[in-house]
């Protein structure tokens, strides 16, 4: 919990920071990517870099994702650890190849002689009417495929510590920030992503689930955005008598399986908020990891609050339809109750 | 060849149409945005780019083209489409997230699509050329007329997906025009400090086709570059490469600081507004009088003033329909 006297930083200012504070006891740290320069990156995340380090170090690309992604393999390979830039997760359609055939596989080609230190930094989510190819999440298709470890913070202080603990891992990590999170007020902001943060330089450990609300009843596991979401379902529960446990998956991969497991075998109930499209994903990957482990611990089928499976729709009142929100968390509860 | 009078005059109209209604979206964005600009709010929501000051090289290219013929456009695709004739009310409903616009709300405005006039665009940069290249594609396989043009920035150019459907056209030999506007910047990035070379056109050597640059932002000028290139695609010639200068007014998107410009920039460019040096261009060559002009902007004016307010009056998508139109009917 944050005190009233304490710093508190946006995820943009947090990734920020980890990013100079290693720059500057790493000299192999460096960052690629479209309007990361003088613009300090279209959400903030690497404002006052280019003034500390320079334009050799923070290095604005041309609109080439295919060129600079794969270069990043290449100099990871040779010994630098860069950070790169994917400005949203929409666009990784032309770039994919380097992303996922070489980043992610390169390693494991080479029997692990070769290692990817690098850090692929890319925004997520909607809910400002940005149209479809501006708003997916798309944390199960990054998830599915084995290679790269992918975080995704849902605060300031999960997001410092991840963004160093991401440019010090040997392995490629996705970095996945929720634009609605940010604290770019331009694209509204969700207040409570803005948490105290320590001016030191620290790591979160990749791949730890937490408990970000403890309760009996009901286990509502989700990441990002959707944790916050379930912090407000979860508030409204409890005017009614209801204790949900809020799990912040903080990791997808590694997926910490054993924190949502004993949470559920504790509350018997599982409710799992997805902004990314429901169907083949994260969604029923968390209920998988339950129902195959052990069935019996549950007392009601798991619920699912995730985007339908239709490509993200402009207009303000369809998008906000298909959207999970508090609304709909509190409704999967008392659906579950009634069955 | 010069444009005749008549097509300088509909030039001129469908560049005063495009500015008018570049300039009431500009206005209506920022409803509901204010004291905090949050782009989520107001009745058009979501990233907005203008093209203000880039309207020569839409009805320069489009007033060779007839309904028939293909056109691809971009993230900033309003006088293209205006000037490819796309229907401008529906169009502006889209924009509004109405249930009247052309695709019911689910595309907006980096989505503008109309079938009747052959017109798309979309939101990832150089993403229209493949599109385009596979319409002219089609139209040869077919023995069916008609030629396809993609309109993309001069920062496309650095994606590796521009040179693949270059070089697909040119060994194909197919109707195609790639025209790349080059406002000089990608968002705050310089065309400087992202491309190699200076003149894109120079890269049409690496395909074998013709390349031509239009300096100025000339209306007259990319008309007749165009006219050549669509006539060249027409008789079965082949694909061509045209760069234009051309200026953008407005910032990326609204609500960007441009703190990117050098100082003084955008000041010259408002002094190199291609509208009034057309205008006054058509009256000194004789070409239309005060009043003809006058004429042409107050139709302008009504034309968008009425599809914004159908816009407006119509009523919201409805939310359910999220879930349709995702495969054909």
């Amino acid at each position: 919990m944050t005190k009233s006297n304490e710093r508190k930083l946006t995820i943009a200012r947090a990734m920020a920071e980890a990013t100079a504070q290693e720059m500057r006891i790493d000299p192999k740290v460096f960052v690629m990517g479209e309007d990361i320069g003088p613009l300090g990156g279209v959400y903030g995340n690497t404002r006052g870099l280019i003034e500390e380090f320079g334009a050799e170090r923070i290095r604005d690309t041309p609109i080439s994702e295919t060129a600079f992604i794969g270069a990043a393999v290449g100099a990871a390979q040779d010994g630098m650890r860069p950070v790169v830039e994917l400005m949203f997760v929409d666009f990784f359609g032309v770039c994919f190849d380097a992303i996922y055939n070489l980043m992610a596989k390169n390693t494991y080609f080479s029997g692990g002689k070769f290692k990817v230190p690098m850090v692929l930094m890319t925004s997520t989510g909607g809910g400002y009417s940005d149209g479809g190819q501006h708003s997916q999440c798309l944390y199960g298709t990054f998830a599915h495929l084995p290679g790269m470890k992918v975080v995704a913070p849902s605060n300031a202080y999960d997001a410092k510590g991840l963004m160093t603990a991401a440019m010090r891992d040997d392995s490629p990590v996705v970095y996945m920030y929720h634009k609605g999170l940010q604290g770019m007020g331009w694209l509204g902001t969700e207040a409570g992503a803005t948490v105290h943060v320590p001016e030191e330089s620290y790591t979160l450990e990749i791949g730890k689930a937490k408990v970000v609300r403890e309760g009996k009843d009901v286990s509502i596991v989700s990441v990002g955005m959707g944790v916050h979401n379930a912090l407000k379902a979860a508030k409204t529960l409890e005017a009614q008598g209801v204790s949900a446990e809020v799990v912040d998956l903080v990791s997808l991969v590694p997926l910490d399986r054993e924190t949502i497991r004993a949470s559920v075998a504790k509350t018997g109930r599982l409710i799992v908020v997805d902004e990314d499209y429901m169907s083949y994903g994260l969604s029923g990957e968390i209920v998988a990891s339950v129902t195959e482990h052990d069935i019996s611990v549950l007392k009601s089928a798991p619920k699912r609050v995730a985007f339908p499976d239709v490509p993200i729709p402009f207009a303000r009142v369809m998008e906000q339809y298909c959207l999970p929100n508090p609304d709909k968390i509190v409704a999967a509860w008392d659906e579950m109750k009634a069955a | 060849m010069s444009p005749t009078r008549e097509d300088q005059h509909w030039m001129y109209r469908n560049m005063v149409t495009s500015r008018r209604f570049e300039e009431a979206i500009a206005k209506i964005y920022f409803e509901g945005k204010s004291p905090a600009f949050n782009m989520a709010n107001g009745p058009i929501p979501g990233e907005m780019h203008l093209s203000d000051g880039q309207e020569p090289v839409a009805v320069g290219v489009c007033a060779h083209l007839t309904p028939e013929d293909v056109v691809t456009a971009t993230h900033r695709p309003h006088h293209q489409a205006i000037a490819k004739g796309v229907d401008l009310v529906k169009m502006a409903a889209e924009i509004f997230g109405k249930a009247t616009g052309l695709s019911g709300g689910r595309g907006g405005h980096m989505h503008i699509f109309d079938a009747d006039v052959n017109f798309a665009c979309s939101g990832i940069i150089a993403q229209g050329m493949g599109p385009a290249v596979g319409a002219a594609l089609s139209r040869k396989m077919q023995g069916k007329s008609g030629v396809a043009v993609a309109f993309v920035g001069e920062g496309a150019v650095n994606q590796g997906g521009w040179h693949e459907a270059m070089n697909l056209a040119a060994v194909w030999n197919l109707p195609f025009i790639c025209v790349i506007e080059d406002n000089a910047w990608g968002i705050s990035v310089s065309k400087e400090t992202s491309s190699a070379v200076a003149n894109n056109t120079d890269r049409a050597a690496a395909y074998g086709i013709p390349g031509k640059r239009i300096e100025g932002n000339d209306p007259y000028a990319i008309h007749e570059a165009a006219g050549e290139a669509i006539a060249r695609a027409r008789a079965g010639n082949g694909p061509s490469l045209i760069e234009v200068e051309t200026y953008r007014l407005a910032g990326h998107f609204m609500g960007d600081a441009e703190g990117y410009r050098p100082e003084g920039e955008k000041d010259a460019l408002f002094k190199k507004d291609p509208i009034p040096k057309m205008r006054a261009r058509m009256i000194g060559d004789g070409m239309a009088s005060e009043e003809e002009l006058d004429r042409i902007e107050a139709e302008a004016t009504a034309r968008v003033d009425a599809a914004i307010k159908f816009a407006r009056e119509s009523d919201d998508a409805a939310p359910e329909d999220a879930l349709t139109r995702v495969f054909a009917a």
